[in-house]
């Protein structure tokens, strides 16, 4: 995901790309840490925070909060509330756990590439608005 | 059956509720249109122009007598969306008048009428996933204008009793809209009391882009959209509108959209219906964890369900690698998940290329899903 398309854009070039991969993604996609997440995600549960942000998956209906407790611009503690697939909670548990003790400055320079490395899986195209869920709302949050 | 359907080879497909599959001979007629009669409708006296016309015409009547009325009731749109819209920005209502929906209508049939200026109610759901009558007694009054409901829900599958509802809005003066979006596909429609109905051909093995809205008497409702095929006379000034259906149809038409549409008319007339509502719902019923979101009885193959600890999302995602297609989300109804208090549902629906086999994959495909999240 290097080109950043309009996010309410389909870009048909990585749709094209994404089309048609065979079923040892799938399993792939499932792999043991993701659904690991999904049945345990860290952080989550709102807690006494300084700033807070939500955002919605129109398309979904996923929904997530972020709660951010930060200190002296470091986040001493970070937590979430809301719901959805098992890619987008798995990247909210992990995101939040990588987040905790950064300085606010750290946390803005957060990518999306960065995302995509902490899942591990591929991701479709059709998938990156649930992988991106967190990382959207993270950066609603500190701006 | 399933051999009409070219692409139909080696997936299940579970999504017909959102758009069924084409038969190849819609696909040819569609086809042999462009090959042999392409030209503009009522404008050329040309020989090719006035064959496109024909059938264009002919593709009105083959609709008309489809639900047991005859053209000049006839509206093509670009679908059920726009025949609604349609309805919602032509009926003239004002401050003071309401419209009673259902709690569950499609967006489709929700968004629109709130642009009106009228007041909006509610016929609330039961436990059963069927509405309620009773409280539709109360909610229907004199101030009523439109009822406006869906025939079938394309999330809970309900069959409504558009009868009863009829006679209710009757009662009070008021019109009734039935949105056939879905119950197009599935139940034979016969047109009777009814005020105004809208549906899609893509959902009954037509293309996309054409639609009906059929209506029993257009002469209250001012045109839609204005231009060219609409007006009587044009003067610079002012101009002066066609009688219905053609004050609706402004700008050329989708023509081979329309032929397409009869194609499927008389497809349908020589296709069987399956009968697997029952066979799903038993089978889907018998796994564990799985709950059904919707009525055990009077209701269509569409069937919404949730699996115990598995975002639909995933649901899906998992079936489709095994070519299962079916669909995920709050199907454009999201006032209604609020409702359920659900945040989506895993919806497959059946058509008529659709087999008992077709019933087990899907069910073999859950049970894989939830392997995976063992
Ligand atoms: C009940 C119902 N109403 C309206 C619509 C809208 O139909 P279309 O998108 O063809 O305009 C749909 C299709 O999704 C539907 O299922």
């Amino acid at each position: 995901m290097n080109q950043e398309t309009h996010p309410s854009l389909v870009n048909p070039l990585i749709l094209k790309n994404q089309i048609g991969e065979d079923l040892s993604e799938t399993e792939e996609i499932y792999k043991e840490n993701i659904i690991d997440h999904y049945k345990h995600p860290h952080n989550k549960g709102e807690i006494e925070h300084t700033t807070s942000h939500r955002e919605l998956n129109t398309s979904c209906g996923d929904e997530l909060t972020i709660y951010l407790n930060i200190n002296n611009n470091i986040i001493e503690n970070i937590s979430f509330t809301g719901h959805g697939c098992a890619i987008s909670q798995a990247s909210v548990s992990m995101l939040t756990d990588k987040l905790k003790g950064m300085s606010v400055e750290q946390a803005q320079q957060i990518s999306q590439e960065d995302i995509l490395n902490l899942l591990g899986i591929p991701i479709s195209y059709v998938r990156m608005k649930c992988a991106l869920l967190s990382l959207k709302t993270v950066q609603g949050a500190l701006c | 059956m399933k051999g009409d359907f070219p692409i139909l080879k080696g997936i299940t497909y579970l999504d017909s509720a959102a758009t069924t599959q084409k038969p190849i001979h819609v696909i040819d007629a569609i086809s042999h249109y462009y090959k042999t009669s392409n030209a503009n409708v009522h404008r050329g006296l040309y020989t090719l122009s006035q064959k496109a016309t024909l059938a264009f015409e002919d593709a009105r009547a083959t609709v008309a007598t489809f639900i047991n009325t005859t053209p000049e009731h006839i509206v093509f749109t670009k679908g059920t969306t726009e025949s609604l819209n349609l309805l919602a920005s032509s009926l003239n209502l004002q401050e003071g008048d309401e419209i009673v929906l259902t709690e569950m209508e499609h967006h489709a049939n929700l968004v629109p009428w709130q642009q009106t200026k009228a007041t909006l109610k509610f016929i609330p759901l039961k436990d059963d996933y069927h509405l309620d009558l009773e409280a539709a007694k109360e909610l229907i009054t004199d101030k009523t204008k439109i009822v406006a409901v869906t025939h079938i829900s394309n999330v809970l599958g309900t069959i409504n009793d558009i009868e009863t509802l009829t006679q209710l809005a009757h009662s009070k003066g008021a019109k009734i809209v039935v949105d056939a979006a879905q119950s197009i596909a599935h139940l034979t429609i016969d047109i009777k009391d009814i005020d105004f109905l809208a549906f899609s051909g893509h959902k009954m093995c037509g293309p996309t882009g054409i639609g009906i809205l059929y209506g029993k008497d257009f002469s209250n409702l001012k045109p839609y959209q204005f231009g060219g095929d609409m007006i009587k006379e044009v003067t610079y000034e002012t101009s002066t509108f066609q009688e219905a259906p053609y004050k609706f149809e402004a700008g050329t038409p989708n023509i081979a959209g329309a032929i397409g549409l009869a194609a499927a008319i008389t497809y349908l007339e020589t296709a069987t219906h399956p009968h697997i509502t029952e066979y799903a719902l038993e089978k889907l019923q018998s796994i564990e964890g799985l709950k059904i979101i919707g009525p055990q009885i009077n209701r269509a193959p569409v069937f919404s369900f949730t699996l115990e600890g598995i975002h639909p999302h995933d649901v899906a995602e998992i079936l489709s690698k095994h070519n299962i297609c079916v669909r995920a989300g709050h199907h454009c109804a999201m006032p209604l998940m609020k409702k359920l208090n659900i945040h989506g549902t895993t919806r497959a629906s059946f058509y008529i290329y659709n087999t008992k086999e077709d019933v087990d994959t899907l069910v073999e495909g859950i049970k894989k899903v939830q392997e995976v999240f063992k």
